[in-house]
């Protein structure tokens, strides 16, 4: 009961500290980090399945997320049919040659026993498959990104609602993860994250700059949202009762009419916009919680017990005849698709898709500190540490503005080192990231909701 | 003459600018692999390391020209680089005792020893930024071209000129130096061959007296001569950003792996062979055709593999490729 304390003390402690920011700035700056670390959860959860509960180290979180952001854009954007008629068939056509491709080379794999033949079979194969993709692919890519390039030039989506992206999200990155367990997972820890990280890379390299598919560094605006748009909520009568209600009490307090009438409009524009992320916020949480279940129950199942033991002492777990690859490559898979699912819900939160802006410091270093900050193997502590570094990284800003102006209060405004100091603000957070990073480390290695293993 | 033609373009925009490249990375990729061998962690910290040094080259570079002190015709900063060097030194040094020297005691996992390295690059990093601000920087002054194109034309009468920039060569010779004198170190003189046994065996080295305290600082301080030289030369070819430089830490580590990790001479060609392929691969051959085949046979296309956005992307392909089929490396055999 007494570490049950420790994690309702903690989460409440956050959850006050986002409703001061709410008192201390404003609430659509206060639901906005919210929303952010609901997300970042949900990222942490990803990783924390796979670092946690089996000791994987994964530094690609980076392009699962751009992955789930990705079908986000595939499923919700409207289809363009010139595009389509311009080569989409040529493009289908692309893609049936790379499976025909997988599928002959499964076949010489099975059929040929391993020999320099079959190598050069092997060879023959993805070298003419290549030319003949190059070869098709290249008129028709050229054809749809000449389709008025300024809005769309590339293929559009589905015209389906967002919210599908969120499982096609998971579906891909757990695809994506599938293809790199396979070659990557055979390797000792650190190589796996090398790996990672660096294939990562390459999966941006593809998404921004295969405008066909995602319009590249064009960026994909004006996404559908599952919640309505504050521009709608503005003209509704009942969002309008519904503000006016609320705000009674100072609305009275005005007596000339005009003037009220200025004030509601006011208002309810500013709670538009916090309407919407209140929206957004219980969607995100509802995700969440649903992840957090799910994932606890797994952590306390014999499956999960036969996780930790694979983590803990993998050649023990394989004498004890479990099958440790198949079991990594499941996790792998598994805690990808959950990342999947954070990157789908992030592009529709904010309503764009920019494959220039998915940077490995942002979006794999930053969850890991978040794993390890947080407590790694415990999912309580996985999602506190999400919102506790999230919250961090934004806040970062106004604290070392404060830090600076306390020390050096003694100097003038005009001092060159202190207005060195004050432009260089937005870079602190790097270094409270870092320090936070390395103190926790240090003299708390398990994280602030540290693993708890239950005794059955 | 055509054929001279096709030769000299392919040294003017393959061989000059992927011998200079692959030199600055296969600096980089020498010490990541170094740590890799003696202090066995990945060290993430590479790229930031190598940025951190390259800032305090350009400081001292800003320095010493305030003061009016230069080199002619060769960059100042050549002057500065041993202070920055100093510096960086007296960094890893202290990150060492404050940060890494607790894990090593403990014989932490490499895995958490990888996270902390994780930790001090964004600590660096953020040093870095405060310091001397997130923006595009060129400290390149002296003569910037040793032959030019329009002068090797008219000496040569060729139709393609051979530019050679002197921080090209300057790259080249310093890389040259530099890595001779590693490798004669780590080969020939007492802390070197007992560096060498350590990365070998540990206990084995410990049985034999050799004291491991010297063994890790000597590996961090070569560490640091090799960022900051590494780092310098690459801001002086191209120029200074510290984002460039962190991203510049992937195809390193691909090097250093490409080469055999934990294997210095093989991470020297690592970065070659990263280098070259990242080049040859994303050149558009189009002109080197024209002059080589009859007018008939002129190729219509750029002739181009891939698309020089996926310059990284190659480098990072031959990473996962060298993985499948030879997790230890191409240049595999005996370790350092």
């Amino acid at each position: 009961m007494r570490n049950n304390l420790d994690v309702i003390a903690a989460y409440s402690i956050m959850l006050g500290l986002i409703i001061l920011v709410g008192f201390l700035q404003s609430w659509s700056m206060a639901l906005s980090i919210l929303c952010l670390c609901l997300i970042s959860a949900v990222m942490t959860i990803g990783a924390n399945i796979q670092w946690g509960y089996a000791g994987l180290i994964n530094f690609g979180i980076m392009g699962y997320t751009a992955l789930g952001g990705l079908a986000a854009v595939l499923v919700s954007a409207p289809p363009v049919e010139e595009a389509w008629k311009a080569g989409g068939l040529d493009m289908l056509l692309c893609a049936f040659i790379i499976f025909s491709m997988i599928f002959i080379i499964r076949l010489v794999l099975k059929k040929f026993s391993k020999s320099k033949n079959r190598n050069y079979i092997i060879a023959a194969v993805i070298v003419a498959g290549l030319i003949l993709l190059r070869l098709i692919s290249a008129p028709a890519i050229e054809s749809i990104e000449a389709i008025n390039p300024a809005t769309t030039g590339f293929l559009g989506g589905m015209g389906l609602p967002i919210l599908f992206s969120w499982i096609v999200g998971a579906f891909f990155a757990g695809g994506l993860a599938y293809v790199i367990g396979k070659i990557a997972l055979g390797l000792r820890a650190d190589y796996l994250a090398i790996a990672t990280l660096l294939i990562s890379e390459i999966v941006i390299a593809v998404i921004k700059h295969e405008d066909w598919l995602s319009r590249g560094v064009k960026n994909v605006i004006g996404l559908k949202r599952p919640v309505p748009f504050e521009i709608d909520l503005q003209g509704k009568e009942w969002f309008i009762n519904l503000v006016q209600k609320f705000h009674q009490g100072s609305l009275n307090l005005i007596s000339d009419n005009l003037e009220r009438q200025q004030a509601l409009k006011q208002l309810v524009i500013e709670s538009s916009t916090v309407f919407v992320k209140l929206c957004f916020a219980g969607l995100f949480t509802a995700v969440v919680i649903v992840l957090l279940i799910v994932t606890q129950k797994a952590l306390y199942s014999p499956w999960g017990r036969m996780m930790r033991a694979i983590r803990d002492n993998e050649e023990a777990a394989n004498a004890m005849g479990k099958n440790v690859v198949k079991q990594h490559l499941l996790i792998f898979v598994l805690g990808s698709a959950i990342v999947g699912i954070a990157g789908a819900m992030m592009v529709t939160y904010d309503g764009l898709f920019t494959p220039g802006s998915y940077r490995p410091m942002r979006y794999t270093f930053l969850i890991w500190v978040m794993v390890i900050v947080g407590g790694s193997g415990n999912n309580f502590g996985a999602i506190l540490g999400g919102f506790a570094v999230w919250f961090l990284w934004i806040e970062a800003a106004p604290i070392a503005l404060f830090l600076i102006n306390f020390f050096t209060s003694g100097l003038e405004e005009t001092n060159a080192l202190k207005v060195h100091l004050i432009d260089s603000i937005p870079y602190f957070r790097f270094l409270m990231m870092g320090v936070g990073l390395l103190l926790i480390m240090r003299y708390r290695p398990k994280g602030i909701i540290p693993e708890k293993i239950k005794r059955v | 003459m055509d054929f001279l033609n096709a030769i000299i373009l392919l040294l003017n925009y393959l061989f000059v600018p992927a011998l200079s490249y692959g030199s600055q990375l296969a600096l980089g990729a020498i010490f990541v692999s170094l740590i890799y061998g003696i202090l066995r962690f990945a060290y993430f910290t590479a790229g930031d390391l190598m940025s951190f040094g390259t800032m305090f080259t350009i400081l001292f570079t800003w320095y010493f020209q305030s003061l009016g002190i230069n080199l002619g015709f060769l960059p100042t900063a050549l002057i500065a680089i041993p202070f920055g060097i100093i510096v960086t030194i007296f960094y890893v040094l202290l990150k060492d005792k404050l940060v890494f020297s607790y894990y090593r005691t403990k014989k932490s996992p490499p895995v958490m020893l990888a996270m902390v390295s994780i930790g001090t690059m964004f600590v660096t990093q953020a040093i870095v930024r405060i310091i001397i601000g997130p923006f595009d920087r060129r400290f390149f002054d002296g003569e910037k071209f040793i032959i030019r194109a329009n002068e090797f034309k008219e000496m040569t009468g060729l139709n393609e000129g051979l530019a050679i920039k002197s921080t090209q060569v300057i790259t080249l010779f310093v890389t040259i130096v530099v890595v001779s004198i590693l490798f004669w170190f780590l080969n020939k003189t007492k802390t070197g061959k007992s560096m060498r046994a350590y990365s070998d065996n540990e206990d084995l080295a410990l049985l034999s007296g050799i004291d491991p305290k010297k063994v890790v600082m000597t590996t961090w301080v070569i560490a640091a001569i090799l960022a900051t030289v590494g780092g310098a030369l690459y801001g002086l070819d191209k120029s200074f950003k510290p984002f460039t430089y962190f991203n510049n830490m992937l195809p390193i580590f691909a090097a250093a792996i490409v080469g055999g990790i934990g294997n210095p001479f093989g991470a020297f060609l690592g970065g070659y062979v990263i280098a070259f392929s990242e080049i040859l691969l994303t050149y558009a051959y189009k002109k080197f055709f024209v002059y080589l085949l009859p007018e008939s046979l002129e190729p219509d296309g750029l002739l181009q593999l891939l698309s020089t956005d996926y310059k990284f992307a190659v480098s990072f392909s031959i990473l996962v490729v060298v993985l499948l089929f030879r997790p230890s490396g191409i240049f595999k055999g005996k370790v350092l």
